[in-house]
Formats: structure tokens, C-alpha cells, sequence
């Protein structure tokens, strides 16, 4: 008897395990995450005063889609999307196959010099270039001075403003993807480079018929990241310029936060956020299907 | 122009190119340090160290709990890192290892919820919190990021290879199934808990509209959330104490930088540390 019974009993534990394993992580996601994404759907359909929430059906989206603020927000963050990434990704690329070819000696220290934007915080950093890039006495503005370029209203003008902000992101995201990308670069071998040499391929035509197909699946990774960091984008706008000059620089996470907890309407917020939602998963959808995907 | 030449001639230019970025990628970070040291009448001056440190520091210090502030930083990035690594590697470990009823569904779940940016949960965060009366308190800080999805899909990937017979082994040995997973699974899976690690630990180190929007009083302030409430427009800005307040809130950065470097890499390679 005893010795059927605990088999049994063990049995019954292994059925048991797995539940109590992951009990702690749904426990918490279900309360923090889950529920949270379900109210934040119910609240868009509805108008939230005072802790009452009257429905209201598709009015806040109807609203969004009316506010020329809310378009003019989704423009702006497109902007910084369709300029920043490409633009930074193939800087990353031609910094992380330089860094990469034997020749260059130091290699260690350029990559460490260029990661260390990436520990720096959000709000940190949108502070330093606040003050680089101060129209009148910042350093950016100093240093065109000394080659003969009057100064750049950095603050004052949309065009400038947007440019200042692909900057900064760039500044902090290069290094980062460069380290990402030099580990793909390792994973090519020699040999396919040194077949291309017996053929008489030069630099140019190897970087775009081996190192970039082969780097596909890595950069696919990078610039999904990108898309999802950009159209979350927030401390940046709001510490660099408040989203102005009129509003040119403010990207769509600014505009939400200013409508949740400026003027308190977490409807329309919440409408908000699940369209950004949906913009994100169909551009990280439409990345993986346009460029063939890849086993990350 | 001979061969030899142009080979020269293009490692110049790389360099030339390399060393640009690499004045630019740490210029600003110099900047930080000898700004730290200036008054507001030399901080756009003067592009060498002053002799203002301690006046800055006395400054921040009677402007912010500096230490408080970052001792919060500090306890609540690590203890989110620390359980956010176990549960989810625990979570994992069921999810690779275990047929159990639901396991698809379940896991279907944890892969949807994976890309969701957190601004979809702020707004319901901010009246969960307010409604259990957590704001202001490390609960509000720490509890909603004790797990995340990221972490038990990494894990569960990287236990898949994990030998079965070693776990079935230790099973007829009579190790109880949490022993096995403390004893025997979770020591070979140091390099995917630090990357976890270290990918949860910045991410909490820079969450800021969150804390923004939970937090009111500078007790309980982290460090992007004390430096954004120091630069707040219409009043006066003692630039040099926001540098040196920035530049304290670096050094656990650089610390863990400095031990964990290989493991930052790893970190990257395994994504979603942007935003």
C-alpha cells in the first residue's frame, strides 16, 4: 500500500508544479497587466469624470481623429520614424563593420566609448543637449560659430527643433545598435569575404551584395526596436523643447500624457494609446513581411 | 596613386570617421562632469572643470534628498531586477519544461502582451493606485514590474535546450520539483538571468513617465524624475546642481557597466530596452 500510494502522490505533484510555477508571474500580470489593458480599452469607450465613467461609444476616437493636435502629433513622431531610424541604423552598420575589420586597431575602446550613451537615462541626457544646444550660448551653437554658420534656432524653429531631436536620439541609440550589429557581423564568416576578394569584389560592392543580406535578420531586430522606442517616444520632446515651437515637436506619447494628466481625460487617452497600440503592431508586421522576416 | 597609398589613405579616413563619433559620444558626458563643477554665470563659458562643486553640491542638497533619492533609485531597480528575473525564470521553466493543461493558451498570452508599450497600462495604473492608495509608496513603484512577459519568454527559450534527463534524474533522486529548478536548472542559466538582469535593471533605472505620474512627493522620487523636477521651467535653474545630481545618479550605471560589461552585450542582443 505505502509503497503504491506515493508514486501516486508524486504523480499528482508533477501535475501540480507547473500551475504553482507560473502561478506568481500570471498572479501579478493579470493584476498590473492584463486588467490594466482591459480597462484601458473599456475607459476608451467611455468619458471618465470623477471616478464615474459614463459610455460614450467611439466619441473619444472620433474626437482623436478630429483634434488637428492629435494629427499633427502622429505627423511629428512619423517624422522622426522615417528619418531617425534608416538614418542611425546605417550609421550604426558603417561604424559597427569598420569597428570590425581587422584592421583598425583600439577596436575595444571605440566600443565601449560608444556604448556609454546608452547607460545614460532619458531625462539625463534630454538635459545635457538642452543645454548644448541653447540657442544663444550653447556649445553646438559656439562651435558652428568658429566655422563662419550663424546661429541655429535649435528651440525656435520647427524644422531645426525636429532636427535637434533626431540628433539626440541618435546620439544615444548608435552605440547601442553598433554593439547589436557587431555581433551579427561576427557570425559571417571569413571565407565568404575572401571568395568575394577572388572574384575582385571592392569594399562598396561586398557591403551591399554580403555584409548587409547577411546582417538582414539582426537589422530587422534593430529596427523594430527602433520603431517601438520612436513612437513611444516622450522624455526627449518634453525636456528638449515641450513639444513646441506651436507643437511642432510634440510626438504622439506627449500628446496622450498631456490629455491623461493634463487635462484629465483618460477616455480619450486610453483611445489614444490603443491606436498607437495598433500602429505599432502593423508596422513591426509590415517589417517582418516586407523584408522576409528572419530568425532572430 | 599607388595601391599602397590608397589603402593608407582610406585607414586615415576611418579613423578620421571613428574619432569623431568618439569625441561625440563622450563629449556631452565630459561636459556633464566639468559642468557639474560651474556656476550659472560659466556653465555656457567655460568648457573646462570650475571650482563651484561644492557650492553645486550644497545646492542639491537643499533642493533635493540627493541620497534618499538615490538609495530609491537603487531599491527599486534592484528588487524589480531581482524578482522580475526569478519569476520569470520560474514561469519559464514551467512554460519549456512541463506539459500541463493550458500550457498554449497561457504561453499565447505571455507573446501578445510581449510588444505592449506601458502606455497602454498607464492611465489604468495611475487609478489602480490611487484607488488602493499606493502612490507615493515603493508598492506603487515596485509591485507593477515585479514580472514582465519579456522575461519568461527569454527564459523559456533559453531552457528549452536544458536536458530533460538531468531534470528526470533528480525527480527518481526524490529533489522535490522546486529543489531541481533552484539546485539544478537555474545555476546553468546565469548568462540569461544576468541578461534579463541587466535589460530590467536599465529599464527601471530610466522609467520616468511612470514615476511622473505616480509620484508626488521628493522623498520618494527617483533619479530622471528629481532631474526633471530640478530643470521645470519658471524658476530659477541652478544648472551646475542638476549636472552634479545627474552625474551621482550615473555612478550605479557605470558600476554595474564596469563589473557586468559582457553581459550588457547580451543584454542588447536580447532586446526591448528602448522606451
Amino acid at each position: 500500500m505505502e509503497e503504491a500510494k506515493q508514486p501516486r502522490f508524486k504523480l499528482n505533484k508533477l501535475k501540480l508544479s507547473p500551475y504553482i510555477f507560473i502561478l506568481p508571474f500570471f498572479l501579478l500580470f493579470g493584476v498590473f497587466m492584463l486588467y490594466p489593458i482591459i480597462y484601458s480599452l473599456v475607459l476608451s469607450f467611455n468619458s471618465w469624470t470623477a471616478g464615474e465613467m459614463t459610455f460614450v461609444g467611439l466619441d473619444n476616437y472620433k474626437q482623436l481623429f478630429t483634434d488637428s493636435l492629435f494629427w499633427k502629433s502622429l505627423k511629428n513622431t512619423g517624422i522622426y520614424l522615417i528619418i531617425q531610424v534608416p538614418f542611425m541604423l546605417l550609421l550604426s552598420t558603417v561604424v559597427a563593420v569598420i569597428i570590425n575589420s581587422n584592421k583598425v586597431k583600439f577596436n575595444y575602446l571605440f566600443r565601449v566609448a560608444f556604448f556609454l550613451p546608452a547607460l545614460i537615462d532619458l531625462v539625463t541626457y534630454s538635459i545635457v543637449f538642452s543645454l548644448l544646444f541653447n540657442e544663444s550660448n550653447g556649445l553646438i551653437n559656439h562651435l558652428l560659430g568658429f566655422i563662419g554658420i550663424d546661429a541655429i534656432p535649435w528651440k525656435t524653429d520647427g524644422f531645426w527643433a525636429k532636427i535637434m531631436i533626431i540628433s539626440v536620439i541618435t546620439w544615444r541609440w548608435m552605440g547601442y545598435n553598433c554593439v547589436i550589429i557587431l555581433s551579427g557581423l561576427q557570425n559571417i564568416s571569413e571565407d565568404i569575404y575572401e571568395s568575394a576578394d577572388l572574384d575582385g569584389a571592392g569594399i562598396v560592392k561586398k557591403f551591399f551584395h554580403i555584409t548587409l543580406p547577411m546582417l538582414k535578420p539582426i537589422l530587422l531586430f534593430c529596427m523594430i526596436l527602433s520603431t517601438i522606442g520612436t513612437l513611444q517616444l516622450f522624455a526627449e520632446p518634453l525636456i528638449l523643447t515641450g513639444g513646441g515651437p506651436s507643437n511642432e515637436t510634440t510626438s504622439v506619447m506627449l500628446y496622450l500624457y498631456e490629455k491623461a494628466f493634463g487635462s484629465f481625460n483618460f477616455g480619450l487617452a486610453s483611445a489614444g494609446a490603443y491606436i498607437v497600440t495598433t500602429i505599432i503592431a502593423v508596422i513591426s508586421f509590415l517589417q517582418i513581411k516586407f523584408t522576409g522576416g528572419g530568425e532572430i | 596613386m599607388s595601391k599602397g597609398m590608397k589603402i593608407e589613405f582610406t585607414k586615415i579616413l576611418m579613423y578620421i570617421f571613428l574619432g569623431l563619433i568618439f569625441i561625440a559620444s563622450i563629449y556631452p558626458i565630459y561636459w556633464m562632469l566639468s559642468a557639474s563643477t560651474l556656476d550659472n554665470t560659466n556653465i555656457f563659458k567655460k568648457l573646462t572643470p570650475g571650482t563651484n562643486l561644492f557650492e553645486n553640491f550644497r545646492i542639491l542638497q537643499e533642493a533635493m534628498p540627493i541620497w534618499r533619492i538615490l538609495f530609491n533609485s537603487v531599491f527599486v531597480s534592484g528588487v524589480v531586477t531581482i524578482s522580475t528575473v526569478f519569476f520569470g525564470a520560474l514561469a519559464g521553466y514551467a512554460f519549456a519544461k512541463f506539459n500541463f493543461k493550458g500550457r498554449e493558451p497561457l504561453f499565447f498570452v505571455v507573446l501578445l502582451t510581449m510588444m505592449l508599450p506601458i502606455q497602454i497600462t498607464l492611465v489604468p495604473l495611475f487609478i489602480i493606485m490611487t484607488n488602493i492608495g499606493w502612490t507615493d509608496s515603493y508598492l506603487a513603484l515596485i509591485v507593477p514590474f515585479m514580472v514582465t512577459p519579456f522575461s519568461v519568454f527569454l527564459m523559456r527559450q533559453q531552457m528549452l535546450s536544458f536536458p530533460t534527463e538531468l531534470i528526470e534524474s533528480a525527480r527518481i533522486d526524490g529533489s522535490s520539483e522546486i529543489n531541481t529548478f533552484i539546485k539544478i536548472v537555474l545555476p546553468t542559466m546565469k548568462s540569461a538571468c544576468a541578461a534579463v538582469a541587466i535589460i530590467t535593471f536599465m529599464q527601471q533605472w530610466g522609467n520616468f513617465i511612470y514615476h511622473l505620474v505616480v509620484i508626488n512627493s521628493s522623498e520618494m522620487y527617483t533619479v530622471p524624475l528629481m532631474l526633471s523636477m530640478m530643470v521645470q521651467p519658471g524658476h530659477v535653474i541652478h544648472y551646475g546642481a542638476v549636472m552634479l545630481g545627474a552625474i551621482i545618479g550615473l555612478i550605479p550605471m557605470i558600476i554595474l557597466f564596469l563589473f557586468f560589461q559582457k553581459h550588457f552585450v547580451s543584454g542588447a542582443l536580447s532586446g526591448s530596452v528602448k522606451g
